[in-house]
């Protein structure tokens, strides 16, 4: 069984974060970087089930500055067999639609009989990347699994939806998506850091995925302007002269919380 | 109380630009140990104390350990899953040698981990660093086949490790102890006495306990030149490694105490106990020095280990608490906003990481000491050892007290209750100022055994590499002035007080002895400064993200905590004679 985990270092969320209010993009040396604890239970889902399956090939596939192979190293040191991470100066910025497409490339040049995401990441919050890429492979999607069940041929596992559960099941290969319910990961030790250093690391371009990030046919998101979170107005204080009640209302109804 | 969080970015800075990191992994003996590994090592580590052992912290303080009836200690079931943990994941193996299965990384890193799970929780950490102390002295002189016997299991863990050398009439005189070894036809010894004082000399995290305890032949010589050491294991060990019968060794009781209450500090009995001779007879004292230098200075990063975790609980509640309305604001104010303060939290901040500095420029000389190929500088690197292991454990000590005491004090009124947790700190750092050596110990170390080296070349030479950095401030430009002027000026006092120290040593040890505590806190201060400074300076020149702070850091001790040196000069040399002069008036 191989399975391709998709982890990706973000800003550590313990911090403040900031944009680049010229670029719009995060500012990486404002916050510490960490890797995404969403895709750190990723991990964990796969080498559990690593752990009972000794001939399981766990693959980490990440997208994102030379800088961030000290964080996708953790995941090697927490136990997975070997890295791939896609770099290349014209992804700065890139969007979902590209993204999807690097990644998908990615994973029909590594392989893969599993792809297992975190639902959303803490950055970008786009929460669409696992739907994207099971649409580009042509292989089922089965997302934001609260449990997960895998065996030789298929995939299954729980959906909580706000009015029951779902179960869910495909047949491999496929991609899911898993939340924060299920378990944190296990952490890296010393072992693990001393094997890490052996493990195959390997790092792709654009050129060697045949990925153009500049094409006049592709839809691509463009950034048309960026500005700082307005500074927080005062409170509205509504005195009772009777009619507080319609005020709280139309207070409510007006700012969509009601 | 804030979550710990470790201080990976500043343990980063300062191995790699301050006290010469990248040095240590160059070495021979060390090429896996390079920058990057550690930092990542660090990172996972951090993970680690802050996930597994920082929350053992309170649960140690409150409920502590048990003496039952049976001579069995158990210590908080937390503890003890911590440890199983601890013991899992292979982290107490980083720094131990490899040949006995431990990961051969060096001392400098061994500090960098020691501070992390010492901050998270001292009196967890405690059992270990005593270990680790027992497999130094095991590794040094142990024969093959005790080390074959015991190794093994310790660098794991699985066996715990102590040092027996406290009785009620031999403390910081050890050479008055009179615990017994007598030889028998096997070889071996039986050990009959009994020891005071022995941090986690009974306990039920791990199944054995290999004591090294000091003791006295039939015909030994006395004081400490008739002193030898033995390997004395709570359980006798088969010859295929698994434990056979009990030795005859027990905790009489645990002390009840100020602080590090999850620590088991035992008074235990040796009643012909088997024991195994360690290195030669009578040269017990000199295998625990072997271990002294190292040990103390991690006694003096306790300190600095409590000192952070008490500050960053101290910042969050300065940020949180809304007291008044600070100078300037028309809005009730966090209490951080006020002056006072935030000289409060100044003077911890500079000073934990001068510390931190100077805890790890120790560890880097330790291990030039050990593994630099030319003779020379390994030589020089033990001088420097020598001389800075008294200053980091007293100093180091004494800062611990006094920085979780001003953490306390941002608190309030609220520092004082036993739930808001700060106080522990502050009680727990209180013990590393006594023992491994009182601190009063370490100042008459320095002055009696490390200044008259080289006839106190090798103290002055060290003030004068001090005192080299000042061409690297003349040429950094304004921003550093005022911190090249007052290191000028302080280092000028510490080296006139040392040359008074040398002068005077011969004619008068009782003034130098006299003088020496306040002399060592001149040291303290000025070695922290100056590494404040250099820090500073290379954060400049390398252009880090941290420049401006670490600037402010260097220049407020530079110009505000630093000058205490000139005001302890005058004690430093004035002398015994009023410290001797009521000795005639009468006790009323």
């Amino acid at each position: 069984m191989k399975i391709v985990v998709l982890v990706k270092e973000v800003p550590d969320t313990y911090g403040d974060r900031r944009l680049d209010l010229e670029t719009g993009i995060v500012d990486r040396a404002a916050s510490d970087a960490v890797l995404d604890e969403i895709g750190e239970r990723s991990l964990e889902v796969a080498l559990s089930y690593a752990d009972g399956h000794p001939d399981t090939e766990i693959v980490l596939l990440s997208m994102g500055p030379e800088s961030a192979q000290a964080s996708i190293r953790r995941g090697l040191a927490m136990g997975a067999s070997s890295a791939v991470q896609v770099v290349d100066e014209a992804l700065l910025g890139a969007d979902l639609g590209l993204t999807s497409e690097v990644l998908a490339a990615a994973l029909q040049h590594t392989g893969f009989d599993l792809v297992i995401a975190g639902n959303e990441s803490t950055d970008g919050s786009g929460g669409v990347i696992p739907a994207m890429l099971a649409e580009r492979l042509g292989v089922p999607q089965l997302t934001a699994l609260a449990s997960v069940e895998i065996t030789d041929a298929s995939v299954s596992g729980r959906r909580v939806l706000d009015d029951g559960v779902a179960t869910v099941s495909a047949s491999l290969p496929a991609v899911i998506s898993i939340t924060e319910s299920l378990p944190d990961a296990r952490m890296a030790n010393i072992k693990g850091i001393m094997a890490a250093k052996k493990k195959p690391y390997e790092v792709l371009s654009l050129a060697d995925l045949g990925v153009v990030a500049e094409r006049e046919d592709a839809p691509r998101s463009i950034m048309i302007a960026v500005s700082e979170r307005p500074p927080r107005g005062a409170g509205v204080k509504i005195v009772d002269e009777g009619d507080a009640g319609e005020q709280l209302a139309e207070f409510l109804v007006q700012n969509r919380l009601a | 109380m804030a979550e710990y969080r470790p201080p990976l970015t500043d343990l980063r800075f300062a191995l790699e630009h301050v006290v010469g990191y990248p040095e240590i992994s160059a070495l021979p003996g060390y090429e896996h140990a390079d920058l990057d590994t550690v930092v990542e090592l660090l990172e996972s580590y951090g993970e680690f104390v802050t996930k597994v052992i920082a929350p053992t912290n309170r649960i140690g303080d409150t409920e502590g350990v048990q003496y039952h009836p049976d001579g069995s200690v158990t210590v908080p079931q937390a503890f003890k899953d911590a440890y199983r943990t601890y013991v899992e994941t292979g982290w107490g193996s980083v720094p131990m040698p490899q040949e006995f299965g431990g990961e051969g990384f060096p001392r400098t890193v061994g500090l960098a981990m020691q501070e992390m799970i010492t901050s998270a929780n001292m009196s967890f950490a405690l059992g270990p660093l005593l270990t680790q102390g027992a497999i130094e002295a095991l590794t040094a002189v142990g024969t093959e086949e005790l080390q074959r016997r015991f190794l093994p299991k310790m660098v794991t863990g699985e066996w715990a490790g102590t040092m027996n050398l406290t009785e009620p009439q031999a403390g910081s005189d050890v050479g008055a102890l009179t615990t017994r070894a007598v030889p028998r036809e096997d070889g071996t010894y039986a050990i009959t006495g009994q020891k005071i004082f022995i941090s986690f000399g009974e306990h039920d995290l791990t199944d054995q306990i290999v004591h090294l305890v000091l003791a006295r032949t039939p015909d030994a010589p006395e004081g400490t030149r008739g002193i030898s050491c033995f390997v004395v294991p709570k359980f006798l060990v088969n010859e295929d490694g698994t434990l056979g019968e009990r030795n005859g060794v027990r905790a009489l009781s645990v002390e009840h105490k100020m602080g590090i209450h999850g620590s088991p500090t035992c008074v235990m009995s040796y009643e012909g106990a088997t024991g195994y001779l360690l290195g030669e007879e009578n040269r017990g004292m000199s295998i625990m020095f072997i271990m002294m230098n190292t040990a103390r200075t991690s006694v003096g990063l306790e300190g600095v280990a409590l000192a952070e975790r008490a500050y960053q609980d101290a910042l969050a509640y300065a940020k949180q608490r809304i007291q008044g309305r600070a100078p300037g604001s028309s809005e009730p104010s966090p209490i951080i906003d006020f002056p006072d303060v935030r000289r409060m939290l100044l003077t911890q901040q500079a000073s934990i990481a001068a510390l931190r500095r100077l805890i790890l420029l120790h560890g880097v000389q330790v291990d030039l000491s050990t593994h630099h190929p030319d003779a020379a500088v390994r030589e020089r690197a033990s001088e420097v050892v020598a001389l800075l292991t008294p200053i980091c454990k007293s100093f180091g000590s004494d800062q611990g007290i006094e920085l979780t005491s001003l953490a306390l004090q941002v608190h309030g009124g609220s520092g004082y209750i036993e739930e808001t947790g700060v106080a522990q700190h502050y009680r727990d750092a209180r013990i590393a100022a006594i023992y491994e050596g009182t601190n009063g110990i370490q100042a008459a170390d320095l002055v009696g055994r490390k200044l008259p080296v080289r006839d106190g070349a090798s103290a002055l030479e060290f003030i004068e590499q001090l005192q080299a950095l000042d061409s690297d401030l003349a040429g950094a430009g304004e921003d550093f002035a005022a911190i090249r002027s007052q290191l000028e000026t302080q280092l000028g006092t510490l080296k006139r007080t040392t040359q008074w120290m040398l002068r005077t040593g011969v004619s008068d040890p009782r003034a130098v002895l006299a003088g020496s505590s306040p002399y060592l806190r001149m040291w303290g201060l000025c070695v922290c400064a100056w590494l404040l400074a250099k820090s500073a300076l290379a954060a400049a020149s390398v252009g880090d993200e941290s420049a401006a702070e670490q600037l402010v850091l260097a220049r407020f001790y530079a110009q505000q905590i630093l000058p205490q040196v000139s005001g302890l000069e005058s004690a430093a040399v004035a002398g015994a004679d009023d410290l001797y002069a009521l000795d005639a008036v009468p006790v009323r």
